[in-house]
């Protein structure tokens, strides 16, 4: 079946700091067309894998393929090109710009403009604006912000900022997305309509990987669950299977319950 | 925060170029005032480019009134040794400038941080040793005579009115384009930058390779700038491409505003009229008044000139609510 495909695999990852292993040796497989979630204490390493994954770090050790290719050398925006995007734990949305242009940035990938072929304003340089324009209307449409697409982005509150990432990395069409707590510092509401904002985008056919506090909500969506703690694997598996795992139980009761 | 420029600001900006020398030629006081905006217009080239490095790359460079150097002089040295064609070695100039540019630039560009500032300097120092020591070629510390001049299809550009309206023109022209590329996917990907590096990254943007764009594009411009120069005053000397003129250059997009393309052109005006007309009297003491400037600026008004209507704006909005309530 194709959704069974595994679509990233990652092994004997090392990402050393100094003498610090942010993550040591996990090694898993992402599943196309499936919700996984990264969970773990604090520290655990889960941004870690996102910014190696992403090309924002390299690895000391060990390989990542996407698609069966090797990413590990590409830098970020080359890993952008190939169909990965992602969002960051602390809101980076462009607060120099509106909100439909924080989205039309993310059709980046799709635009191959110069200075030259901008600067006259060519007639395919005016088209394919005009294009992207209106396919990021409707990706405004489909996170529910389209509503305020000509506001400053800086001026929406945190959780529509948030939506707003999503939005913007859903633009370049991605096949996987990696989402940083995306529910983090949201009311309750609001994390209920990320929650189906991301199932949404997993119907479209999109992988997902999120780091997520939330148990409910990390139960409620994912379909596999990866759990790291001091940047090695303890567990991998199905909600339900995480939920009874004696390691899982014994990483967060040790840790006072101050999981993330 | 780049604001939309909107198609009537560019008339009223072309007709105020045009009406400029009307009404100088009218007010004897001013009378003169046309031959100091040929020079404006040739920095306003300059600054143009240098605030899309700055206020978008967020890149200091301290090389560009070498660059501009390499300009004038690539079209001395051609003009006056093998005779050729002002056009050709305009373009010449450019093409040779921004190869430069690239080189110089690219390494420390592909590095974060403010590597582009010490490179350009220690550039911008040889290029100044070169022009001085270089005599067989550059005419040393006494410089260059005898550049031709330009025609326009054999239309002789040689009277102050005539180069007014040929340099303007060009300033006109490469706002425009400069103002499409910030509109553009282009400028979103510069404002990206500026706002969030690794956003922008994340989404597919090439930063350094943006940033090298906007350098070798200002450095191209500022050669530009340079030809006209040389071609104008049929005279260049290494005193007009030293370090204080790559300093005066960044004073000009200060003063102006780093954020606004305006600024470069209001900044660059501005600075130019201090400096041809309006400090005679404080002599020595001139760069002291350039420093105050600076100071002021950076200050109270960090924004720069261009700045003040979002000010007031702002201002004005908050004391309506302010009142309402
Ligand atoms: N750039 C970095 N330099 C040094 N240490 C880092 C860096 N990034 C993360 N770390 C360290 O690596 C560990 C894992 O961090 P992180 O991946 O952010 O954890 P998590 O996202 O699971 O909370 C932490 O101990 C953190 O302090
Ligand atoms: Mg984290």
């Amino acid at each position: 079946m194709e959704a069974d495909k595994g679509i990233l695999k990652i092994s004997e990852l090392v990402m050393a700091f100094g003498g610090l292993m942010a993550l040591y040796k996990p090694d898993f497989v992402i599943r196309q067309g499936t919700i996984t979630a990264v969970i773990g204490p604090n520290g655990a390493g889960k941004t870690t894998l996102f910014n190696v994954i992403t090309g924002f770090l390299t690895p000391n050790e060990g390989t990542i393929h996407f698609r069966d290719q090797s990413i590990i050398n590409l830098k970020p925006h080359e890993i952008a090109g190939l169909g990965i995007s992602r969002t960051f734990q602390t809101v980076e949305i462009f607060e120099n710009m509106t909100v439909l242009e924080n989205v039309m940035l993310g059709f980046h990938t799709k635009l191959r403009s110069s200075f030259i072929s901008s600067g006259f304003q060519l007639p395919l340089t005016r088209r394919k604006e005009k294009e992207i324009k209106s396919k990021a209307m409707d990706i405004l449409k489909f996170i529910g912000l389209s509503g305020k697409w000509n506001e400053p982005a800086d001026s929406l509150p945190l959780g529509e900022q948030k939506v707003l990432e999503i939005g913007r990395a859903l633009a370049s069409d991605p096949a996987l997305i990696c989402l940083d707590e995306p529910a983090a510092g949201l009311n309750e509401t609001e994390s209920h309509l990320a929650s189906s904002l991301i199932m949404a985008i997993k119907e479209k056919g999109v992988t997902v990987v999120l780091v997520e506090h939330d148990m409910k909500v990390v139960m409620d969506i994912s379909d596999e669950v990866l759990v790291l703690n001091y940047g090695q694997k303890i567990a991998y598996g199905t909600p339900e299977e995480i939920k009874n795992d004696p390691k899982v139980i014994e990483a967060y009761l040790g840790d006072d319950g101050a999981y993330a | 925060m780049m604001l939309r420029i909107s198609k009537y600001s560019i008339f009223f900006f072309a007709l105020i170029i045009i009406l400029f020398p009307r009404i100088a030629s009218n007010i004897s006081a001013i009378e003169h005032y046309p031959d100091i905006m040929i020079f404006a217009g040739i920095y306003c080239l300059i600054t143009i480019g240098l605030s899309l490095l700055m206020g978008y790359a967020g890149q200091i460079s301290l090389g560009h009134g070498a660059f501009y150097g390499i300009g004038a002089y690539i079209s001395a040295i051609l003009t006056t040794r093998f005779g050729w064609n002002p056009w050709s070695c305009m373009v010449i100039g450019a093409v040779i400038t921004s190869i430069v540019a690239f080189v110089v630039g690219a390494p420390s560009l592909k590095l974060k941080g403010h590597y582009l500032a010490m490179a350009t300097l220690a550039f911008g120092v040889i290029v100044f040793i070169i022009f001085n020591e270089e005599i067989e070629w550059t005419g040393g510390p006494d410089g260059m005579t005898g550049i031709s001049g330009l025609t326009l299809f054999g239309f002789p550009l040689n009277t102050v009115e005539r180069y007014y309206y040929f340099v303007w023109g060009i300033v006109l022209a490469v706002f425009i384009f400069t103002v499409n590329i910030i509109q553009s996917g282009s400028g979103r990907a510069l404002r990206a930058i500026h706002s969030s590096e690794a956003a922008a990254m994340a989404m597919g943007v090439d930063v350094s390779r943006y940033k090298i764009m906007v350098f070798t594009y200002s450095a191209a411009l500022a050669s530009v700038a340079g030809s006209l120069y040389a071609h104008y005053l049929n005279f260049v000397n290494p005193s007009s491409f030293d370090i204080f003129f790559s300093i005066k250059l960044l004073i000009m997009i200060a003063l102006g505003g780093m954020h606004y393309i305006w600024g470069a052109i209001i900044g660059a005006v501005i600075i130019t009229f201090l400096n041809y007309e309006w400090l005679h009297y404080f002599e020595e003491l001139e760069i002291l008044v350039y420093g105050a400037i600076l100071l002021i600026v950076t200050i109270f008004l960090p924004q720069g000139l261009a700045g003040i209507p979002a000010i007031v704006k702002h201002w004005f909005r908050r004391t309506l609510s302010d009142g309402s309530r």
